[in-house]
C-alpha cells in the first residue's frame, strides 16, 4: 500500500527550459516523484514529494526547487519554540529520526 | 573512539595499511547493542569512529562505500557485504544515520570530499567510483562531488540487503532497489523508540493525575489508579498502535488518524469500563488528543512526511487540540463544584 501524505503541500518546483532530461531526479528520488518522457524530466504526482531536496542537490541544471526540510514534528515545534530553522535536532532530547 | 567491536585490528598488507578490517558476521555483542539501540538505550552514542575500513581483502578494483559513523547503519552495510571485498569509507555524522544525517547536511558533500583526502582511498584504487546509498542523496551533490575529488558518485540500492543484486545487476539501480518503503515491519521495529521516549513526560502526568483524583477530586484510589491506566493506554495507542495501524486509518493527516484513533481506544475503554460510550467527558475531551499529538509526533520517523505538511497540520491541529483541552478543564470543574 503506497502511503501519501497531504495534498497539494509539497513545494516542488521544475524548469522544464533548464532540464535536459539527463535522470539524476529519477535516480535520487525515493518516492518516485520523477520519470523521463520524451528527454525532460516531468512530475508524476507532487503529493509523493516528501521535500528531501536530493533531487535539487543533485541537479547539475539548477532545474529543479525544493523546499528542503524535515518532515519531523519535534523539528518544527522546537523550530518555532526557538525561532529557528526546524532542523532535525538528534540531540538527545528529541525523539527524532 | 567507538565502542566497535568489529574493529580489532589485524595486520594488513602494505596496501591496505590504514584501513581496519571488519567482519561481515554480527557478533553477540552487536545484536545486543543494536536491541538496545532500537529501545533507546543509548541510541545516540551508537558510534563508530570515521575513517576507512574493509571487508575481506579489498583490491585496487574493488568497491568503495559511503557510510555513516551510527553503528547501526554501518553494521547493516557489512552483514550484507559478506564474500564481498570492498572499502568503507565512514563519514562523521556524529552517530546519526545516513537518511536523517542527509537531511542535516552532516552526511553531506563537504564531509564526503574531505574523508576522500583524509583515507586517501584514490591511492588504494583504479577506478573512480564511489558507491553512496541512495538515501544519502539529499546531503551528498554528485556533480559537486565529481568535481571537488574527481571520483564519481553511483547511487546505491536504499538497502543494504539489495547490494549483491545491484552489483551483479551492473550496479544499475531496478525500481524495486530505489523505493523508499514503509511496511508493517519497518514501521514495528520504531515502536520500543517512540514508546519508551513517550514516557519521559509521564512523571508529570502522573503527579497532575494525582493532583486532580486524589488532592482536588477527592475520587479516591481506585479513580487514580484506573487514569493511570487510561494514561499508559494512551501512550502506548499513540506510539505503538498508531504505527502498526498507519495506512488503515483514515485520512492523510497524522494527527486526526490518530485523534481517531484516540477516540476508538478511549470509546473502548468507556464501555468495557463504564458500560456507556461516552463514559468520562474528560477522558473524551483530553486523550485523543493526547493519541493525536503523539501520532502527529510519529512523522518524524516516517519515511513520506514533508516539512511543509507536517507544519500545516501544527496549525490546523494546535488550536483545536487547545479548545479541546480547555473544554475537558472545564468539564473537570463543573464536576467539583
Amino acid at each position: 500500500m503506497k502511503m501519501k501524505y497531504l495534498k497539494n503541500v509539497a513545494q516542488l518546483k521544475l524548469d522544464s527550459d533548464k532540464c535536459t532530461g539527463c535522470g539524476m531526479c529519477v535516480k535520487v528520488c525515493p518516492h518516485a516523484v520523477f520519470v523521463i518522457d520524451n528527454k525532460k524530466a516531468i512530475i508524476t504526482d507532487r503529493d509523493l514529494c516528501m521535500e528531501c531536496g536530493a533531487c535539487q542537490v543533485n541537479c547539475p541544471f539548477d532545474a529543479l526547487e525544493v523546499r528542503k526540510g524535515v518532515g519531523c514534528a519535534s523539528a518544527v515545534i522546537k523550530g518555532k519554540l526557538t525561532g529557528s530553522e526546524p532542523t532535525c535536532g538528534c540531540s538527545d532530547t528529541a525523539g527524532c529520526c | 573512539m567507538g565502542n566497535c567491536s568489529c574493529q580489532n585490528k589485524k595486520p594488513n598488507s602494505v596496501n591496505n595499511s590504514n584501513a581496519i578490517e571488519v567482519k561481515t558476521e554480527m557478533s553477540i555483542m552487536d545484536t545486543i547493542g543494536r536491541w538496545k539501540a532500537r529501545w533507546n538505550i543509548g541510541r545516540m552514542n551508537y558510534k563508530i569512529s570515521p575513517g576507512l575500513y574493509m571487508t575481506g581483502r579489498p583490491g585496487p578494483d574493488s568497491e568503495v562505500f559511503i557510510s555513516s559513523n551510527y553503528k547501526m547503519s554501518f553494521d547493516i552495510l557489512r552483514k550484507n557485504l559478506n564474500g564481498i571485498n570492498s572499502w568503507i569509507i565512514v563519514l562523521d555524522t556524529a552517530g546519526i544515520n545516513v537518511w536523517c544525517a542527509a537531511g542535516k547536511g552532516t552526511f553531506g558533500t563537504d564531509e564526503l570530499v574531505r574523508m576522500i583526502d583524509q583515507t586517501s582511498i584514490k591511492d588504494h584504487i583504479d577506478h573512480k567510483r564511489i558507491i553512496v546509498p541512495q538515501l544519502g542523496a539529499p546531503g551528498i551533490s554528485a556533480h559537486e562531488v565529481k568535481k571537488r575529488s574527481g571520483l564519481n558518485v553511483v547511487y546505491g540500492p536504499v538497502k543494504a540487503s539489495d547490494i549483491k543484486n545491484f552489483l551483479k545487476n551492473n550496479r544499475e539501480i531496478t525500481d524495486k532497489m530505489k523505493k523508499v518503503t514503509f511496511t508493517f515491519f519497518e514501521r514495528l521495529v520504531l515502536t520500543p523508540t517512540e514508546f519508551v521516549l513517550s514516557l519521559k513526560y509521564s512523571p508529570l502526568f502522573l503527579i497532575l493525575l494525582f493532583l486532580v483524583d486524589i488532592i482536588i477530586g477527592k475520587n479516591g484510589l481506585e479513580v487514580f489508579y484506573k487514569d493511570i491506566l487510561i494514561f499508559f493506554g494512551a501512550l502506548f495507542s499513540g506510539t505503538v498502535l498508531f504505527p502498526a495501524l498507519l495506512p488503515f486509518l483514515p485520512f492523510r493527516s497524522f494527527a486526526l488518524k490518530g485523534w481517531i484513533l484516540g477516540m476508538i481506544y478511549i470509546v473502548t475503554i468507556n464501555l468495557m469500563a463504564f458500560n456507556s460510550i461516552q463514559g468520562n467527558y474528560v477522558h473524551m475531551l483530553t486523550i485523543p488528543i493526547l493519541v493525536s499529538f503523539l501520532s502527529y509526533n510519529f512523522t518524524g520517523s516516517s519515511t513520506y512526511t514533508s516539512l511543509t505538511g507536517v507544519e500545516k497540520e501544527l496549525k490546523i491541529s494546535l488550536p483545536l487540540y487547545g479548545i479541546s483541552i480547555l473544554s475537558g478543564v472545564v468539564v473537570l470543574l463543573i464536576n467539583f463544584f
